[in-house]
């Protein structure tokens, strides 16, 4: 038999205790709200005003219009001129284009000619879903933004096979566009994220909830102590993980890995301890394991999901894309990127460590000035 | 500052949210003493032990611990004292030896395995090293934390209700524990509600709401509160009792299972209404000695403390 004040009884006492919990409650009602204007803003899986360098060795009213042709589309969007073609590689490769186009000398000449010159465009391929789109725009734009300054002769063939122009696309790092490529170096980063903050969150956190702090406390154990011996073990599994993905990705979907493993191995270490001192702030701000968990989410969600492993990191507002170099997730993508897909090595991606190691720093700095060494 | 003294401190306060806690604390201990802390709940006992062991900082006060400053040498202090929460606070997912190996790592104690396996054998916990601590009775638990309190050799000891929730055999193995361990030299503050452990201490501190009220051995506490007491046995106690509290020079009227306990610190009075009750053959009323527990029953009762 059902008993309704039974249920009132556990009902009303349910309420009274999640408005207890200040953080719960927060988190409850502004979640939605904040993943609502952060997600429903920033995330756009057809992403347009992709970074375009281009190395232009002619300039023309061909070249002119091919340009103003792309950026009209809205696809493309020419960031950087750049004087050679060593330059603009450093520039895809460290990630910072998702394309280069070249025109080389003589492409007028040739094109008045019908001589079907070559436009060259680099894509970085790493995430095919990125390029995608404006891949499958590019000739129609291009032979659409040239027809009109040429000869009538010429421009006859415009609907001819072959097209007037030979655009000739390189998808670097992932020229058959497999999704696995992308998704493999992603994983490493969310998995690793996600376990390394869900374990350190709690870290302090149980030692509260289970009375064990008083005693940790009493202890001559310095915060420095105590920090780093929370954090190291998890150091190893988060290297197991590593391992692990790695392994797989390699010999179920034959992911590449063209870079150092030494080098792949630090980074991973350095993006390690990032998560565990974010884990660990968490754990000094929480006072339950449940307070814990959902600040583990808080962070854990929109880090993900504008990392760009999700969603095109160039498709977001620029707002969204400054935001998410906040989170090391950002960081360590490109570089695991780099040194899996690209083969990058140190002088290309310490720029990014660099991101994850002030991270650390202040994190770290907020966290020893968090935790206290007495239970006032 | 006598170099025998192991605790000395004045005017000891603490608020916590506005609400004083420990309020102008003073006492001092000598090395070897056992030192009973008696206050009823939430009077600031454990509050008091967490500023000496330094877990939390003083509002107001100063004085020295095992002759360093509270203030500035919490660490250095730590290491020489052991302190035995009030709730058990080891793990419980660990067993009674790995809980020990981890506090002798934690306090960087010389031949761990050795320390480890003598307090083991010390306080009868070999038998029982690989049992999960979760797993263990009260007693057994407070076993576990005493050997884990004294393991790296304190000088001094402070104990939170150690023996809340442990049957009368265990509390008795404890304390002849502890008695021992004082005869060596060590020093104990330790905090309790029973009434046969105060007796066993040295000396008492009775603390209320904060505020010392009396320090000194069970006699001096007994003598100074002034109080005299009268036992009255009989039938039909309950009504008796009311019509007690109403008779001059009774200051309280309290049961102590099939007698009632009538004191009050107006003796004159007080002795001539008991003598005008003698005469009533239903009762039997005679003077008695004053336990402890009238005096800090007098003390609750009345808050004013002069």
């Amino acid at each position: 038999m059902i008993r309704l004040s039974g249920i009132k009884a556990i009902l009303i006492k349910e309420f009274i205790q999640v408005s207890r919990d200040r953080l719960t409650f927060g988190i409850i009602i502004g979640m939605p709200i904040i993943q609502l204007i952060l997600f429903g803003f920033s995330i756009n899986s057809d992403p347009r005003h992709l970074p375009m360098g281009v190395v232009i060795q002619e300039h023309s009213v061909f070249s002119r219009n091919i340009l103003k042709g792309l950026e009209n589309s809205s696809y493309f969007k020419v960031v950087t001129v750049f004087e050679n073609d060593k330059e603009a590689n450093v520039a895809l490769e460290k990630g910072k284009m998702s394309f280069v186009l070249k025109i080389n000398s003589g492409f007028e000449r040739k094109l008045l000619k019908g001589e079907h010159p070559q436009l060259l465009l680099e894509a970085d391929a790493t995430d095919p879903g990125t390029v995608g789109g404006a891949l499958g725009a590019l000739s129609t734009i291009v032979a659409q933004s040239t027809k009109f300054d040429l000869p009538q002769q010429i421009s006859d063939m415009t609907d001819k096979s072959p097209a007037l122009i030979d655009v000739v696309v390189h998808r670097r790092y992932n020229p058959e566009g497999i999704t696995a490529y992308n998704i493999i170096p992603g994983l490493i980063g969310t998995i690793l994220s996600m376990t390394m903050i869900m374990m350190t969150s709690m870290a302090l956190t149980r030692e509260r909830e289970r009375g064990t702090m008083e005693n940790l406390l009493a202890m001559p154990l310095s915060p420095f102590d105590i920090m780093m011996g929370k954090i190291l073990p998890y150091i190893i599994i988060g290297l197991l993980q590593f391992g692990v993905i790695l392994v797989a990705g390699h010999f179920l979907f034959a992911v590449p890995f063209l870079g150092s493993l030494w080098l792949a191995t630090a980074m991973v270490l350095t993006f390690i301890t990032a998560n565990l001192i974010i884990g660990y702030l968490f754990s000094t701000l929480a006072k339950t394991q449940l307070q814990a968990m959902q600040l583990t989410f808080f962070f854990f969600l929109p880090s993900m999901l504008l990392s760009g492993f999700m969603f095109p990191f160039f498709g977001m507002p620029k707002w969204a894309q400054y935001l998410s170099e906040i989170f090391p997730i950002t960081h360590f993508l490109r570089i695991i990127r780099g040194i899996l897909l690209k083969g990058s090595g140190f002088e290309m991606i310490y720029t990014e460590m660099l991101s994850i190691v002030a991270f650390i720093i202040i994190v770290g700095g907020l966290a020893l000035g968090r935790f206290r060494r007495t239970l006032d | 500052m006598n170099s025998e003294t192991v605790i000395d401190i004045q005017g000891l306060t603490k608020a916590f949210e506005g609400r004083t806690a420990v309020d102008n604390i003073s006492i001092s201990i000598k090395k070897g003493e056992v030192v009973g802390f008696l206050g009823p709940n939430g009077s600031g006992k454990t509050t008091t032990m967490r500023m000496l062991c330094g877990l939390l900082r003083p509002d107001k006060g100063q004085g020295t611990c095992l002759g360093y400053d509270i203030r500035a040498h919490n660490v250095a202090i730590k290491h020489k004292i052991g302190y035995m929460t009030q709730k058990f606070s080891f793990y419980e997912d660990l067993t009674i030896r790995e809980n020990l190996t981890f506090v002798a790592r934690a306090y960087n104690l010389n031949n761990i395995h050795h320390v480890v396996d003598k307090t083991l054998h010390d306080l009868g916990l070999w038998d029982r090293q690989h049992q999960l601590a979760g797993y263990l009775s009260g007693g057994w638990k407070q076993r576990l934390a005493l050997a884990a309190s004294i393991m790296h050799d304190p000088e001094l000891l402070l104990l939170d209700e150690p023996t809340a929730g442990v049957d009368p055999k265990a509390r008795r193995e404890f304390w002849d524990q502890i008695h021992r361990l004082a005869q060596n030299g060590l020093t104990v503050l330790v905090s309790t509600h029973y009434m046969d452990e105060a007796e066993r201490c040295h000396r008492i501190a009775y603390i209320l709401y904060g505020k010392m009220v009396d320090v000194g051995s069970i006699d001096d506490v007994i003598c100074r509160s002034g109080l005299t007491t009268w036992e009255i046995k009989g039938e039909d106690l309950g009504a008796l009792a009311l019509s007690l509290s109403e008779m001059s020079g009774v200051d309280q009227v309290t049961y102590f299972g099939n007698s009632l306990h009538v004191a009050g610190r107006k003796q004159d009075e007080l002795n001539a209404s008991m003598k005008q009750l003698q005469k009533n053959k239903d009762y039997a009323v005679a003077q008695s000695r004053t336990s402890l527990e009238d005096v800090f029953i007098h003390y609750m009762e009345n808050k004013h403390i002069e």
